[in-house]
């Protein structure tokens, strides 16, 4: 399969909307290319499968290489594994739930669904990228649209939220940048990742050189304590560009980590595991404590995102594989259940003018569809068995679990009690807001969801239940990659 | 003959375009309605023409010098003067000495062609004359305004005090070796205390042109004096060329003391960044804020000159012309605005997209890309700048250099902030464009874009070594 159709897609979308006329043919084309995206992936999915039902073993498939600046030794370079089609179907699902749920933004669309698309690019550019400059290229991308998207269609203080995302985020990236151009000039001049890969780092550069990558692609994905840009920019984004930071863009970093940071440095990856290891239950924790005195919802979701992104970071510092399996599908799992709950609020919030979770009561009456969904996806989060979250958690904590020294022992078990804690604020939150007597008279007039946004829920619980129900299919895809890192990993 | 008509081909459009425009002056004059097309077609016939009948050799005894990568950069050059031509002719139309104002404009363009082309302390030291009394000058072409003829007094007074340092820095090196030709004096360094202080006098007076910290205390209020066009032309055209020169007489002559200025470049380098960032942060007046953003850009370009390899000529070119792009659409929208209403504030930029959509995009645009960030052409720019200095290993230097990308996009942020966010009552109302403006701000908007992903460009400057 030709993977530049995925950059393509995406872009052909974004053009065409720049150049359509009204807000009708602006949604519908968007519609359109994301519904071309998901039949992309899909693709993608079957043809991957295909190729390793055929005994192909190989490291990265469907490889494509054009030169760019040769002379810089920066190319072109794009092949995909196991992790890379787990993303970029996530990537793929995300997107469609966000231009659905968006169906009715009225300022500026035309702007507002290019942003989107924009930021889709940049997200599918990342995982097919075998190159690191253009991977870098791809991750900064996505900068200026959730700038925009930020402060142009948000609410609250916007403002403040969009520079600090951009700014924390530009940090992250110049520290990412620093690595880089570290590998660069390690290796022989080349930013290709098989390559480097496969030239011998002293243990030394990969100790210096490991924190900048790690720490640099740690910001995108709320590592502690550089998280402080997720729950504003999370709660002052509009509904979609929520769903995009927390469904997809957190995940580029969580990948960054693994796929750049630990994969080409095993030696410095084997040195900090510990202060990952601190610092993730840290996050762990403090994200579920922080999230229980919050009573805005897209707060709550927010913080709880802090806390669950921290389990994928968990099993990258536990360093087996199967804890970072875990790692991997929790970010999967993550990406679908934090948009869906983002979906669900900004549903929520479109009808009762609200996101207090006291000001609200008794939904379940007005709006059953959307409670009901409101329901699965908290129950998702709390690790209910059957829903993707219990499966990602589970194994993160088996892969854990295997190291069966006091530290690890004590730091699953400590990140394993947040679950408790996590079920105390779901719960409550449900039980406040969709439970009891109706608050307010007024919100029995309200109506339940339409077609979008029904659509938008129904893809997105496809996608929790896929992964919960039978997660196999999951698994097989993520395996090999990570059996792969732990080969490097143990120096095989 | 022949041979020189080619090698000073450049140079000798110029002189012609020049005497035209001297002609039609003299002889009864023409409407700045009919002069100003006139002159905008020339321009654009002489960039066309950088690109044919390029030569490589040297005249005069070595003291002239030319080769493709050196036609390039005048290419580069001519583009931004036309460029200039186009986005600033509202203000253009309505001076009173049009024929004059390029007539100094060009004499300075000759100015710099002729110093990028130098081979010979003298000759060099001539022709950086003749690039900077012009524009003294031009600064001084808001008849009206005093803080215009502030600023050329500025500018002037400045310019000789850098001239003296030059000189003496000459005469020292003269005496040192006995020779001021730029082949014979490699052999002749060896970085003895003399040598070494004729050096950084040398080095003082390119200080003095770029406005590197500390010698940079001129440029903001020139630039905030002068009208939008010759602030346009400081910002680019001069100090590519200054750039130009700068690096080829390091690379070529300096050679042998590599270390001392090494060493002076990267801490020039940071000091330049951190104070050009520091300073636009709290900016009003968008022609301040663009000239602290200039002086921060132009310690991103010692970055890439620190590296000392083919990799930092062609990264430092490849800015450059970047540079021009960006920097030319900010200006172009800042010369549109201040042309229809006069107003020079950030805080009147408020609300701008609701109105002038136009406008605003490119105005994003062309700050996205000063500030580095994708998919525009000055995140290659920069990367590659970065990448040329990480080539010798200097990992905290880079780490500062990337740090500052971060102080530089909150300031660039700002504006576009103020274009894109922020509420305003009296937004500036929509602005009529005339298409050939338009059409250069779409050449600029274009080039932001396309420069980065079309990779040949930068291939064909590498290839011009």
């Amino acid at each position: 399969m030709n993977l530049l159709l995925l950059i393509g897609a995406p872009l052909l979308t974004a053009v065409a909307v720049l150049l359509s006329r009204n807000r009708q043919q602006v949604r519908w084309i968007s519609l359109a290319g994301s519904v071309v995206q998901l039949g992309l992936a899909a693709a993608l999915l079957l043809a991957f499968r295909q190729e390793t039902a055929a005994g192909n073993t190989g490291q990265v498939f469907f490889e494509m290489n054009y030169p760019l600046f040769s002379s810089l030794g920066i190319n072109f370079h794009f092949g995909v594994d196991g992790i890379s089609v787990a993303m970029i179907l996530l990537t793929s699902f995300v997107v469609i739930a966000g231009v659905l749920v968006s169906w009715n933004i009225e300022k500026m669309t035309k702007e507002f669904y290019f942003l989107l698309l924009l930021l889709a690019l940049g997200a599918y550019g990342f995982f097919i990228s075998l190159d690191l400059f253009i991977l870098f290229f791809f991750l900064e991308i996505s900068v200026i649209p959730k700038y925009l998207l930020i402060g142009i269609w948000g609410s609250g203080k916007k403002e403040y939220s969009a520079n600090k995302l951009a700014l924390m985020l530009m940090g992250g990236s110049a520290l990412i940048l620093v690595g880089m151009l570290g590998l660069y000039f390690t290796g022989e001049h080349s930013f290709d990742l098989l390559a480097l890969s496969k030239t011998a780092i002293p243990a030394d550069t990969q100790h210096l050189l490991f924190p900048f990558l790690f720490v640099g692609f740690g910001v995108f994905t709320a590592l502690f304590p550089l998280h402080t840009w997720v729950p504003d920019g999370h709660s002052s984004a509009p509904t979609a560009g929520s769903m995009f930071l927390a469904g997809i863009s957190m995940k580029l970093g969580g990948y960054g980590c693994l796929r750049v940071a630990t994969y080409l440095l095993p030696e410095g990856a084997k040195q900090y595991a510990d202060i990952i290891i601190i610092l993730s239950a840290i996050a762990i924790l403090y994200g579920a404590f922080a999230t229980m005195m919050q009573k805005d919802l897209k707060y709550i979701n927010a913080y709880s995102s802090v806390s669950h992104v921290g389990f994928s970071l968990l099993g990258i510092g536990m360093l087996t594989q199967t804890a970072i399996t875990g790692a991997l599908m929790q970010m999967v799992s993550h990406g679908l259940m934090t948009a869906l709950f983002f979906a669900v609020i900004g549903m929520i919030y479109d009808r009762t003018h609200t996101r207090m979770v006291n000001e609200m009561g008794g939904l379940m009456k007005p709006l059953p569809f959307i409670s009901t969904i409101f329901f699965i996806v908290g129950l998702c989060s709390l690790g209910l068995p059957g829903l993707s979250g219990f499966v990602a958690e589970m194994t993160v904590f088996m892969g854990s679990w295997q190291n069966d020294d006091v530290f690890h022992r004590v730091a699953t078990i400590a990140a394993a009690m947040s679950i408790v804690v996590t079920a105390v604020y779901i719960l409550r939150a449900i039980g406040q807001t969709a439970m009891g007597p109706v608050k307010k008279e007024s919100f029995l007039q309200l109506k339940d969801a339409g077609w979008n946004e029904r659509l938008a829920a129904i893809i997105l619980v496809a996608g929790i239940l896929a992964i919960g129900i039978a997660p196999g299919w999951l698994n097989d895809l993520l395996r090999p990659a990570a059996e792969e890192i732990m080969n490097r990993i143990a120096g095989k | 003959m022949n041979e020189f008509l080619t090698l000073m081909k450049s140079e000798l459009l110029v002189t012609a375009i020049i005497f035209l425009l001297l002609f039609i002056k003299i002889s009864k004059g023409l409407k700045n309605e009919s002069l100003l097309p006139l002159v905008q077609v020339l321009l654009l016939v002489n960039f066309v023409l950088g690109f044919f009948f390029n030569s490589e050799g040297s005249l005069f005894g070595d003291m002239f010098t030319t080769s493709s990568l050196i036609a390039f950069q005048k290419s580069i050059l001519n583009l931004a003067v036309y460029l200039i031509s186009l986005l600033c002719a509202g203000w253009l139309k309505k001076t009173q000495h049009l024929a004059e104002f390029f007539l100094l404009m060009l004499s300075a363009l000759l100015g710099m062609f002729l110093m990028i082309s130098s081979d010979n302390l003298l000759i060099f030291y001539l022709s950086l004359e003749l690039a900077t009394i012009p524009v003294a000058a031009m600064a001084n072409f808001d008849l009206d305004k005093k803080r215009s003829s502030e600023g050329a007094m500025k500018m002037i007074l400045s310019s000789a005090f850098s001239s003296g340092i030059l000189l003496f820095g000459i005469s020292l090196l003269y005496g040192a070796t006995g020779t001021v030709s730029f082949n014979e004096l490699p052999g002749l360094l060896d970085g003895s205390p003399l040598q070494i202080l004729a050096f950084i006098f040398l080095f003082t007076a390119f200080a003095f042109k770029l406005s590197i910290v500390p010698f940079h205390l001129w440029t903001a209020d020139v630039y905030e004096g002068s009208p939008i066009a010759v602030t346009a032309f400081l910002s680019v055209v001069s100090k590519g060329a200054v750039a130009f020169i700068f690096m080829s007489t390091l690379y070529k002559v300096f050679q042998p003391m590599l270390d001392t200025w090494y060493i002076l470049l990267v801490i020039l380098a940071v000091a330049t960044m951190l104070t050009g960032n520091l300073f636009a942060l709290r900016q009003q007046n968008i022609k301040r804020f663009l000239a602290f953003s200039s002086i921060a850009q132009v310690g991103f370009i010692l970055a890439g000159i620190s590296s000392n390899d083919k990799i930092g000529t062609s990264a430092v070119v490849y800015f450059v012309l970047i540079y021009v792009f960006s920097n030319l659409a900010a200006f172009g929208v800042a010369a549109v605005i201040s042309g229809q209403t006069g107003k020079e504030n950030i805080d009147d930029y408020k609300g701008l997209y609701k109105t002038n959509p136009f406008l605003g995009w490119i105005l994003a645009l062309a700050l996205f890309s000063l500030a580095g960030v994708p998919p525009t052409a000055g995140f290659f720019g920069k990367l590659f700048l970065l990448t040329a200095a990480g080539s010798t290993a200097a990992y905290w230097f880079i780490t500062v250099a990337a740090l500052n990308m971060i102080i530089s996009l909150y300031y660039y942020l700002r504006v576009v902030r103020a274009v894109f966010m922020d509420k305003n009552e009296q937004p500036i109302e929509k602005i009529e464009i005339s298409p050939s403006v338009k059409m250069a701000l779409i050449i600029c908007g274009a080039g932001i874009v396309l420069l980065g992903l079309l990779s040949w460009v930068f291939e064909h400057i590498e290839s011009l070594q």
